[in-house]
């Protein structure tokens, strides 16, 4: 709305960003920006003892994609406790650990969460999943891509061609309108293909002859010198098997020199030669990224109770139907990835799963700089984004920690380091972890802060020792410096923007690639590009020089 | 997208997405001249004929059978739409994304029940998948890997002429650059069909002997011997050879159709499909995926469900959606008679639904949206022609593996699209209610 200025008055204001730590101070918005001073403006928000805030940024989440639909409509069972109804100026939904596409906005927006990030998609699904951010109400969101089981790209490693994979990794980018490259289980997924895994990263790909190690280095290299604002998002190998902290360290080793997003590192910090063995490593892989500032990653905290797991990890999808014994979808995408998605239910005594729980809040605990580590619960996958508030109480709270220790399965107290650490998170910290650190690590410029320019995304909470019950219920927030929840509720169902990124001009593909396409794909080349036109509220956001 | 009708000379549009079958073909080469299609390049007999008589047998506007403007009409409907108490929104698989969209959007605020043809063809398929789900891929990774393919109860030789050769039997791939050399080719049915010429070998069945034929070869896949000579009218020896090639093959996979959504157990012989398909996961590769049929069903069941949670038979009647089969799906709310107004898009539902159903449509206030005229124009109270989707309006669509692909405009019409009449339709319920003029009884008290 031009023209349109409003004043936040009162409030304790947590803008980590700029150095503020809960300094009084007023914010002034005007054309949904944030501004140095605003002479009359139409309305003031009086936030004396309350909580002002940066909206929340999600760097990892799955909330909407051809996945995540396959599991909404696979999963009845998870919708029919959960439900919202219609009211003027909203749509009706569903569902608790797969929302449907408008709960999912209004859920993060009740959470005083304003930017969203989807983190896993084939490419010839990206279409779809732009058709579903668009239903996803009031949230900004963006999407990452899928390269790391991409046959092209595998080709041309094979030939040893490393700059067309960063020419085909432009092109991806810019014909598709995503924000980041993704990897899953690099060349793990392409051997499912015949229904195997890597077990390192040395192992060879069939028929590619390249390894996990290989594609990590390239992609790697790829995204620094196209000056992306995310690092890659990597989704590590052996996600999950007992022993994987081993390929955990060496990943991160070998991508020493470029930056590193790791994606649910809980799930990648297992000791134990086997089940019966399954112990934490989550403070040897702490030590290497405390030591290592390349890594930032998020947790991907488990979260007692029901869960959808939903990832382009198509054979450790399988190894958990097997071990789950759940139901179990499968599904393959032809030249660029895997998808498998199991329901999963987390208990409290039973002991891989209490030391799963353990095991996120030791890193959390154990990384020192908030700055690089992130709140996530790899939603689905760990738990419902919805229970964020739960884990914020058991950071802060080192009392309800302890009673939360007390109830699940005992291994939890002589088995990791949880009951050793005092550390209680700071308000300033979660704003850190909540929002200004994944803004900074998605290069978000005008995103997880409140200094002069900024996007006027912001969050008012009560003050509430109950660090849950607070961070469960903001009073106000704003997107775009329009109030969209005012005393609790939602008054506004504006659409967000989606968020893309911009890659640098690195050349067009060759003409020969169009047969190449259109040998191993089943669509025309033509059909593939997403025309920019499609996606309505948009923001392009540019590549910064190469690294 | 189209230029305006009246340039003489010919214009080929190319990479056009044929919206007849859920195959959803994207390599069609349209010529157009004067603004008429004048012939079209790649597409199949059935694809081809949608396209070059899409202007034969059109809809007109029409109020209790006499004609009218198409606002009028809107109007109409609207009135319809916002006075009915326990409403169906039904059809909806002959259209673009967008107007299914606004079709559920229509729901919502109404307060209807919205069903979908899969409604009566595949939705045991999604059932069995809400079950146990499934083990399947794209049909890219069929076309680049698969080297045992096994059509069972399906016909794609005349249901889905170009999937042979596009994606399964003859298509060449990465991994099978001969094509149909490189992989064999399993028919299963209960008689054979013009599938049966493009296999290698043909199992013929028993009706009705699916669920025991599948639960048999599981059984047989864990190692248990059977007592039974014959299964479904096969002997026990002919199974072991055909469960030995799916273990044996690198990367198997089978397609159903009706065949088995449609007989005896339906849902559950997609089921023991389902299970079997999966447990031979634990000796290679394989999968299984639905010939699903019709336009773009699979693009109705996708944006449902990531509207509403469920892919079909929905209830809006409480404010939010619910999901029952067998109450809210579009057989049993006309079979007991409940819906007391119908609005019916892109689809024939007189046509093809049995008399006692038929005759509840024709009892109650009905709206036909399409763009041709069909046994459900002739009835319906009020008939709006709306431009083919794929054809005079553009959009979205999916195929039968969940691709999404963009659907072009190559004509014009004189007509609006699907998509502008539910949004206009959809702007007047509303307009109705704000006014406090027929709005609906409040929920549960909806029943009478």
């Amino acid at each position: 709305m031009i023209g349109h200025s409003l004043k936040i008055v009162g409030g304790e204001v947590y803008d980590p960003a700029n150095g503020i730590n809960g300094a009084v101070k007023e914010i002034c918005i005007e054309d949904g920006k944030i501004v140095d001073s605003c002479k009359s403006p139409a309305e003031v928000i009086d936030a004396t003892n309350l909580v002002v805030m940066p909206g929340g940024v999600d760097i990892h989440t799955h909330i909407g994609s051809p996945a995540v639909n396959a599991a909404r409509g696979f999963r009845p069972e998870d919708h029919r406790h959960a439900v919202f109804a219609k009211k003027p100026g909203f749509r009706s939904g569903v569902g608790f650990t797969v929302p449907s596409t408008f709960a999912t906005g209004y859920l993060y927006t009740r959470m005083g969460y304003t930017t969203v990030m989807e983190a896993a998609n084939a490419p010839i699904g990206v279409r779809h999943t732009h058709e579903e951010l668009m239903d996803i109400p009031i949230v900004d969101k963006g999407l990452y891509i899928l390269m790391g089981n991409n046959e092209i790209v595998l080709k041309y490693l094979k030939a040893g061609e490393l700059e067309k994979v960063k020419r085909y990794v432009a092109w991806l980018l810019r014909s598709l309108k995503g924000y980041g490259i993704k990897l899953v289980n690099p060349g793990g997924v392409e051997q499912w293909k015949y229904g195997k895994d890597v077990e390192g990263l040395d192992d060879k790909v069939y028929y590619f002859d390249v390894t996990p190690r290989q594609i990590l280095k390239a992609l790697a290299w790829v995204n620094e010198s196209l000056g992306l604002p995310h690092p890659i998002h990597l989704h590590a190998n052996r996600l999950g098997i007992p022993n994987n902290y081993l390929t955990t360290l060496e990943t991160m080793r070998t991508l020493e020199g470029s930056r590193l997003h790791m994606a649910h590192l809980q799930f990648h910090s297992y000791g134990g030669e086997n089940w019966g063995g399954f112990c934490s490593k989550a403070a040897e892989v702490a030590e290497y990224i405390n030591a290592h500032p390349h890594v930032t990653t998020d947790i991907g905290q488990v979260v007692f109770g029901d869960a959808t797991t939903i990832t382009a990890d198509g054979p450790w999808q399988y190894r958990l139907y097997k071990l789950s014994k759940n139901k179990w979808y499968n599904a393959d995408v032809e030249v660029e990835t895997g998808c498998g998605i199991v329901p999963y239910t987390y208990r409290e005594k039973h002991y891989v799963n209490a030391i799963q729980w353990a095991i996120g809040l030791e890193l959390f605990l154990l990384i020192r700089d908030p700055w690089r580590v992130f709140l996530s619960t790899d939603h689905p996958n760990g738990g419902p984004f919805i229970f964020y508030p739960w884990i914020i109480k058991l950071l802060m709270d080192k009392e309800f920690r302890a009673e939360m220790m007390k109830r699940v399965h005992k291994r939890v107290l002589s088995d990791t380091t949880l009951p050793n650490l005092d550390r209680e998170y700071t308000l300033s910290e979660i704003a850190i972890i909540t929002r200004a650190g994944p803004a900074r690590a998605l290069g978000l410029e005008r995103k997880g802060h409140l200094g002069v320019g900024a996007d006027a995304d912001i969050t008012i909470y009560p003050k509430d020792s109950d660090r849950e019950r607070m961070f469960e219920h903001p009073v106000y927030v704003l997107k775009d410096g329009e109030i969209v929840l005012r005393e609790g509720e939602l008054v506004d169902s504006r659409l967000g923007k989606t968020l893309f990124v911009v890659p640098p001009d690195v050349g067009e593909m060759e003409p020969e690639f169009k047969a190449e396409f259109e040998n191993f794909y089943t669509i025309e080349y033509e059909n593939f590009a997403i025309d920019i036109q499609d996606i309505p509220n948009r923001e392009a956001i540019p590549a910064g020089a190469a690294r | 997208m189209a230029e305006s009708v009246g340039v003489k000379e010919l214009r080929v549009v190319e990479g056009v997405t044929c919206p007849f079958c859920g195959v959803l073909c994207d390599d069609l080469e349209v010529h157009v001249v004067d603004g008429k299609i004048k012939d079209v390049k790649n597409a199949c007999v059935l694809g081809k004929d949608t396209f070059m008589h899409h202007l034969e047998g059109w809809a007109t506007p029409r109020i209790k059978g006499k004609p009218a403007t198409i606002d009028e009409c809107i109007d109409a409907a609207a009135e319809i739409l916002a006075k009915a108490k326990y409403p169906l929104i039904y059809g909806l698989d002959s259209t673009e994304l967008n107007a299914q969209r606004k079709s559920i959007e229509l729901a919502d605020l109404i307060g209807a029940n919205i069903d979908h043809t899969s409604s009566v063809c595949h939705a045991p398929s999604l059932q069995a998948v809400q079950t146990v789900g499934i083990s399947s891929c794209t049909v890219g990774e069929v076309k680049n890997r698969a080297d045992l393919i096994i059509f069972w109860g399906c016909n794609p030789a005349e249901a889905h002429p170009r999937h042979p050769s596009r994606y399964s039997v003859t298509a060449k791939g990465l991994f099978t650059p001969k094509g149909k050399k490189d992989r064999m080719i399993i028919n299963v049915d209960v008689r054979p069909t013009p599938t049966t010429r493009m296999a290698d070998a043909f199992i013929q069945i028993k009706p009705n002997s699916d669920y025991e034929v599948f639960s048999a070869l599981r059984a047989m896949l864990k190692g248990h011997e059977l007592d039974q000579a014959e299964v479904g009218g096969v002997a026990i020896d002919e199974w072991k050879t055909l469960l030995e090639k799916m273990k044996t093959s690198k990367f198997g996979i089978l397609y159903w159709g009706m065949g088995l959504t449609m007989s005896r157990g339906k849902y559950l012989n997609v089921v023991a499909l389902l299970m079997l398909t999966q447990d031979l996961n634990r000796f290679t590769k394989f999968l299984a995926a639905p010939m699903r049929g019709h336009g773009n069903v699979v693009g109705m069941a996708q944006v449902l469900t990531w509207q509403t949670g469920y892919p079909f038979a929905v209830n809006m009647s409480r404010g939010y959606p619910r999901f029952n089969p067998g109450e809210y799906s579009v057989a049993d709310l006309l079979a007991h008679g409940e819906v007391d107004a119908a609005m019916i898009l892109a689809a024939d539902a007189i046509g093809n639904f049995p008399a006692k159903m038929a005759e509840h449509l024709q009892s109650i206030p009905m709206i036909a949206i399409d763009p041709k005229e069909s046994e459900t124009t002739k009835v319906a109270t009020v008939v709006i022609p709306t431009a083919q989707a794929g054809i005079a309006a553009g959009g979205m669509a999916y195929r039968m593996d969940h691709i999404p692909l963009v659907m072009k405009k190559v004509v014009d019409s004189p007509y609006p699209s699907d998509r502008e009449v539910l949004e206009r339709i959809i702007a007047k319920v509303v307009a109705i209610k704000s006014a406090g003029n027929g709005g609906r009884v409040p929920a549960g008290k909806a029943r009478g």
